[in-house]
């Protein structure tokens, strides 16, 4: 079981409030990816479940049971680090195993467990190695070796790709998805990459400045984003905001059309004028950069190769289903 | 092209290396070379280099004349225990600085350092008279005390300098991983500082050996150490070139041949946090 629920969490160091309240209720086996800029607090909010940092108020419940005062160890959650933090002395068989020493379980019992672990990650050839002889890749995978061997309620993962190569990270993104729903467990992620977070996650959890501005399944996040932060942080390339008569039109302050919900049409009729100042051709996507006058720059999303060049006169039509609406605050308005 | 200025550049710089390694070197060769002739050829000019009289009739007087093993003995007792008791104290105290840093560490460290810079000199004369009321005087305890005092501020610094490389992450992990902080020092720890630990304990052995101010103005015979032996050999009756180098050359040689075998040790103690 690994149900994790945050009431009202607060952290301060000093006069500076990280988390200012944050309430959250984390399903046993789900797998949820905290997201934001950096400096958003979900690094903290992170350490603040393992245990690594005190909360100043709230409570966090593990299973139903606060455990604001129960030491890391004892909270039975697992934590894979950004930098890997593998004890450098000590073999992989010596690493996986250091949480199980400690716990007092018997040698057989842990080389049982050591040796299945490894087996799950492709690790048996080098568990008699030090880390200091293993790639980025392979470190990454004696971390979370370390972390699923304890049988944790849940594991803990703070930014664990970031130090990885482009290709190693969207196979590591699969391996680490792959494992967590074998396993079964909760897990809690980090990232600042929203790819990551889109791809990974059962719930997202968009933090900024130190609140949580949406919890919701990737593509509630995409479809429905709650304000105007959300809607900009979520989707690549970023939603186009326009502002103004237009947006009044709709009743709205602003409104947020996606790159992929404009319709490109060659010197149409009708939707926003503009021209082509930037075409980016990658074959499967064309994006477009298109100054649309009262309107700034837009961006648009073409499936498949499409043949315009700066300077190429177009018409962009957003499709009137996905137009986002939202208010004076930045919260969105829904019909 | 670019490879023959490259062999020329390693063979000067290797020369240049071995001159300046050689000039470094040379008033120690001095001291060995004299420390085998004769009185009278000790400070014959032009001096002989190699082709000498070699005698080892200086060593025999030497030991005669004062007990070399007495003072060896004391130099060992008191070089070794003032860096013991020092490092006790030392590894708590980086470590807390290290790893629980206040605002006020910096300032701590900074006012540790400060005791090094005043001259010993200037509080000599309180210190002899509070070690002669305590009946401190020429004891192998008065000299440990005063030693490791001396150098308590080096070994916090250099001991600190050392845990603050160890990552946080890893202590965290092993948090994580259940450890208590007893067995995070033992398990996690300790392994990772055994080179810092090992290069400031000997460090400050070379250090506390090597000290003559505290040695030679707070002991006379029965604590005194190789530093007060060697200068007992520049003495009312004149100036014995070859026995001072015999002498010499004995307090020298324990600590040469330790720092000869530990080298690597220190150089990396040294340089370490400077260089990475």
């Amino acid at each position: 079981m690994g149900q994790i629920t945050l009431q009202g969490v607060q952290k301060s160091f000093g006069p500076v409030h990280i988390i200012k309240g944050a309430d959250l209720e984390i399903a046993d086996g789900s797998f949820v990816v905290f997201v934001g800029p950096s400096g958003c607090g979900k690094t903290t909010l992170l350490r603040l479940i393992a245990g690594l940092e005190d909360v100043t108020g709230g409570a966090i419940l593990i299973d139903g049971r606060n455990v604001v005062d129960v030491p890391p160890a004892k909270r039975g959650l697992s934590m894979v680090f950004q930098s890997y933090a593998l004890y450098p002395h000590m073999s992989v068989r010596g690493n996986i195993a250091f949480g199980l020493k400690m716990a007092g379980i018997a040698k057989d019992e842990i080389n049982r467990k050591v040796e299945a672990a490894a087996a799950t990650l492709n690790l048996t050839p080098y568990l008699e190695r030090k880390p200091r002889e293993l790639s980025g890749g392979q470190r990454q995978r004696v971390a979370i070796g370390r972390a699923i061997v304890r049988e944790p309620k849940a594991f803990l993962f703070d930014e664990p790709l970031s130090n990885l190569d482009a290709a190693l990270r969207v196979q590591m993104r699969l391996e680490v998805t792959r494992l967590q729903k074998q396993l079964g467990t909760t897990a809690i992620y980090v990232t600042h990459d929203q790819v990551e977070a889109m791809t990974m996650a059962d719930k997202i959890v968009v933090l900024n400045g130190g609140k949580i501005e949406q919890y919701g399944s990737p593509l509630e996040l995409y479809e429905k984003p709650a304000n105007l932060f959300v809607a900009g942080f979520i989707g690549s390339p970023k939603m186009n905001f326009v502002t103004g008569d237009l947006a009044k039109q709709q009743g709205a302050t602003t409104i947020g059309v996606r790159p992929e919900h404009l319709k490109v049409e060659r010197d149409g009729q009708g939707g926003w004028h503009g021209t082509v100042s930037v075409a980016e051709h990658l074959g499967s996507d064309t994006f477009l950069y298109v100054d649309a006058g009262p309107q700034g720059m837009l961006t648009a999303r073409y499936i498949g190769e499409l043949d315009l060049h700066p300077g190429d006169k177009v018409s962009l039509i957003p499709d009137p289903a996905r137009i986002h609406r939202f208010d004076d605050s930045g919260k969105s308005i829904r019909a | 092209m670019a490879r023959m200025v490259t062999t020329r550049h390693k063979v000067i710089s290797t020369a240049a290396a071995w001159l300046v390694g050689f000039l470094i070197f040379f008033p120690i060769l001095w001291m060995v070379l004299a420390s085998f002739k004769t009185e009278l050829e000790a400070f014959a000019i032009p001096p002989s280099f190699l082709f000498f009289h070699w005698t080892t009739e200086n060593y025999v007087t030497v030991q005669e004349r004062s007990d070399y093993f007495h003072h060896a003995l004391n130099s060992i007792i008191i070089a070794g225990g003032s860096t013991l008791i020092a490092m006790l104290i030392a590894i708590p105290a980086a470590w807390s600085m290290a790893f629980s840093p206040t605002k006020r560490t910096k300032d701590v460290l900074l006012w540790m350092l400060s005791t090094k810079m005043m001259p010993p000199v200037g509080v000599l004369v309180p210190i002899y008279l509070i070690f002669r009321s305590v009946g401190l005087l020429d004891t192998r305890t008065g000299l440990i005390f005063i030693l490791c005092l001396g150098n308590l501020p080096i070994v916090v610094w250099m001991l600190f300098t050392y845990f603050k490389e160890i990552p946080k992450d890893i202590l965290e992990a092993a948090r994580m991983d259940g450890a208590t902080i007893g067995r995070e020092l033992i398990y996690v720890l300790t392994p990772m500082a055994v080179p810092g630990l090992a290069s400031t304990l000997l460090l400050n052995l070379i250090l506390a050996w090597n000290e003559a101010f505290w040695t030679l103005n707070l002991s006379t015979l029965e604590a005194a150490p190789l530093t007060v032996f060697i200068a007992s050999y520049s003495s009312p009756e004149g100036l014995f070139w070859a026995k001072l180098s015999a002498a010499s050359t004995l307090a020298i040689a324990p600590i040469l041949v330790l720092g000869w075998f530990s080298q690597r040790q220190l150089v990396r103690g040294l340089t370490f946090g400077a260089v990475k």
